[in-house]
């Protein structure tokens, strides 16, 4: 059994900044099987609204049998997670998708945008090779910034200038001249899209992780799919299954 | 206690089921559970060839339900054939595959190419709302649901149900309709037409703009129909919309179906299939019922 159906407990809830929240959840079979990359489906208490959220592995911890979300309040249903207390158990269906492939020859970058940089921390963790993470951000709440430093170099940009580069990660990118062999990347379509240019202008490979509405999230539903050069193998036709194939695709394989 | 029910001189052990298109081919839900406990599954729609379906967004989440305009996307008759259809049956259940169509040509077509498989019956989706084409086009209409009936009749060498449209003003004649094209059972609802707006965007929610309702908000909607349906054919009936539980399924037994699909619950709970057949076997023991029967259309 790859995927796992059970209860997780709230082991701490910290408010990072206004609406993100950071949240430990304990739970052994879970966190044995979970990679960077990886997402749960979290189901939520309130019977009228009936579909799982979706939020990304943002640190493993198999020592303590736990793993860490970062997340942003976007909806009734992230405010109810957010309200949860230590102790507090969530009904859950993961690790879901398929999680960043670590190469770990040459240099790395990851590059990640706004709610889309938490699922860079487990990789940036786990990578042995040079790396450099440049994070985008809209203003100074810089949240996890110091904790990527831990790990690796950490460039910023933020849309008003307040801290690092003005303007968007690519600009950083340029701007500080930055040579690596592989790209990770997670954040908002626009972004991936250029980053994903970049790299390919560079003739190096990109691997993004794409979001979609979701339903089933086990790929059941087709409700998830992104649209791909190449015929899936699972569909049949030239569409892939976020929550299955992805989240995290080559950017070459992707019909942008 | 028996639960066993037939459709067609086709047997049953228990009265529930998957409705198609939430629960793929299987593969996925099987990881939680045994799909040997499910009376059948019903597939997602195959056509005879590979269909791309719609843009995203293709869900939504609503208050207890939600839409979905997929657009029928499938890997096409001989893909199913080939890796879906000997993975189904490696399980001691039934297996309904539901085929959808553009044209009649494509249903012809795509019976003609599932005839001689292992496919228990044929599930003819004539209601699906998220398709320009076929789909809800013969659905909608009694006339040309009981010629699309009759001659899918007489390609197909299996049993056909026909799935019907809740977005008629009278499903009953529907029903009838197909009763009197030869299909040999009926199951509804398909899902309902809706549509979200995003007010921030000013957009529709879904790419496709609008897409079909399920999930518990249908339910009373479709029990109705159900109950309706069931008081004006003699063929079978299979129940469906927002079942949940062995208490929601056996509102459609009562109301007159013999069979009942759990669709959209499998995404807030993916044992709700098995969950509405313990759930249906509890009440039996609670009731002392000894035959499901009993129960099946017990409601004036
Ligand atoms: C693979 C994946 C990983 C994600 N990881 C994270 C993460 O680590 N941190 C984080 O803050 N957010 C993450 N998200 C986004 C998160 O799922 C949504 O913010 C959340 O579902 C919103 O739910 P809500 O009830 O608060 O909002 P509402 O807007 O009320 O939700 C209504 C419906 O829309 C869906 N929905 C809304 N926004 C999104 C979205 N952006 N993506 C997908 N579905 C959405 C909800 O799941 C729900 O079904 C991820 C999404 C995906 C697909
Ligand atoms: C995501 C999704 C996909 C569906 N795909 C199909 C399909 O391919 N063919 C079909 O006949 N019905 C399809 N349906 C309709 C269901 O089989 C069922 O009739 C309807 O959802 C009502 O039941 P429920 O409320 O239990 O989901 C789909 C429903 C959903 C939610
Ligand atoms: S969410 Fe159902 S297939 Fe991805």
């Amino acid at each position: 059994m790859n995927i796992i159906r059970q209860r997780m407990t709230v082991v701490s809830n910290d408010c990072l900044q206004p609406g993100i929240f950071s949240m430990w959840l304990k739970n052994r079979a879970i966190t044995e099987l979970a990679k960077p990359g990886q997402f749960i489906d979290f189901y939520l208490k309130d019977p009228s609204r009936l579909l799982p959220r979706p939020i990304s592995i943002c640190e493993i911890d198999r020592e303590n049998d736990r793993v860490r979300i970062v997340f942003r309040v976007a909806g009734a249903g992230t405010d109810e997670i957010a309200h949860l207390d230590p102790g507090d158990t969530i009904e859950a269906v993961g690790p879901l998708g398929n999680g960043y492939k670590p190469q770990n020859d040459g240099a790395v970058l990851l590059v990640g945008g706004g709610i889309g940089i938490p699922p860079l921390l487990e990789l940036a963790k786990q990578l042995k090779c040079k790396k450099t993470v440049v994070l985008g951000y809209r203003d100074e709440n810089t949240f996890l910034a110091d904790e990527f430093r831990q790990y690796a170099d950490v460039l910023i940009a933020t849309e008003d200038g307040s801290v690092g580069t003005k303007g968007f990660v690519t600009d950083c990118i340029e701007q500080n001249d930055v040579e690596a062999n592989y790209v990770y990347s997670c954040g908002p379509m626009p972004m991936l899209k250029n980053v994903a240019k970049m790299a390919q202008e560079a003739g190096i490979p990109a691997y993004v992780s794409l979001e979609e509405r979701m339903a089933c999230g086990i790929g059941a539903c087709l409700g998830c799919i992104v649209k791909t050069k190449e015929k899936d193998s699972h569909t049949n036709v030239k569409n892939a299954r976020i929550c299955t194939e992805g989240p995290v695709f080559l950017a070459d394989t992707l019909d942008w | 206690m028996n639960t066993e029910v037939s459709i067609a001189g086709i047997t049953f052990k228990n009265p529930v089921m998957t409705a198609s298109g939430t629960f793929g081919s299987g593969m996925e839900y099987g990881e939680f559970i045994d799909l040997s406990a499910l009376g059948g599954v019903v597939t997602k729609g195959v056509s005879a060839t590979p269909w791309e379906g719609n843009p995203t967004p293709r869900v939504c989440e609503t208050p207890s339900g939600m839409l979905n305009a997929i657009g029928l996307q499938n890997p096409g008759a001989e893909l199913f054939i080939k890796r879906d259809l000997p993975f189904l049956r490696q399980y001691d259940t039934r297996v309904i595959v539901n085929v959808c169509g553009h044209t009649e040509e494509e249903y012809v077509d795509a019976i003609e190419l599932l005839n001689d498989t292992s496919a228990d019956m044929f599930e003819i989706n004539i209601s699906c709302p998220n398709v320009k084409e076929g789909g809800i086009a013969f659905g909608t209409n009694a006339k040309s649901v009981e010629s699309i009936t009759k001659r899918l009749k007489a390609v197909s060498k299996k049993p056909v149900i026909m799935k019907l449209s809740p977005n008629v003003t009278d499903i009953a004649e529907m029903a009838r309709a197909a009763e009197s094209g030869g299909a040999d059972a009926v199951s509804l609802i398909n899902t309902l037409m809706g549509m979200k707006i995003d007010i921030e965007k000013r957009k529709p929610f879904l790419a496709n703009r609008t897409g079909g309702l399920s999930g518990p908000a249908i339910r009373p909607v479709a029990v109705n129909m159900v109950y309706r349906t069931a008081k004006a054919v003699k063929i079978p009936v299979i129940g469906m919309g927002g079942i949940t539980s062995g208490e929601d399924a056996l509102e459609f037994l009562m109301a007159g179906a013999t069979c009942v699909c759990v669709g959209t619950a499998n995404f807030r709970e993916p044992y709700s299939t098995i969950r509405t057949v313990v759930g249906i076997e509890k009440y039996m023991r609670n009731h002392e019922i000894e035959d499901i029967h009993e129960l099946i259309g017990c409601v004036d």
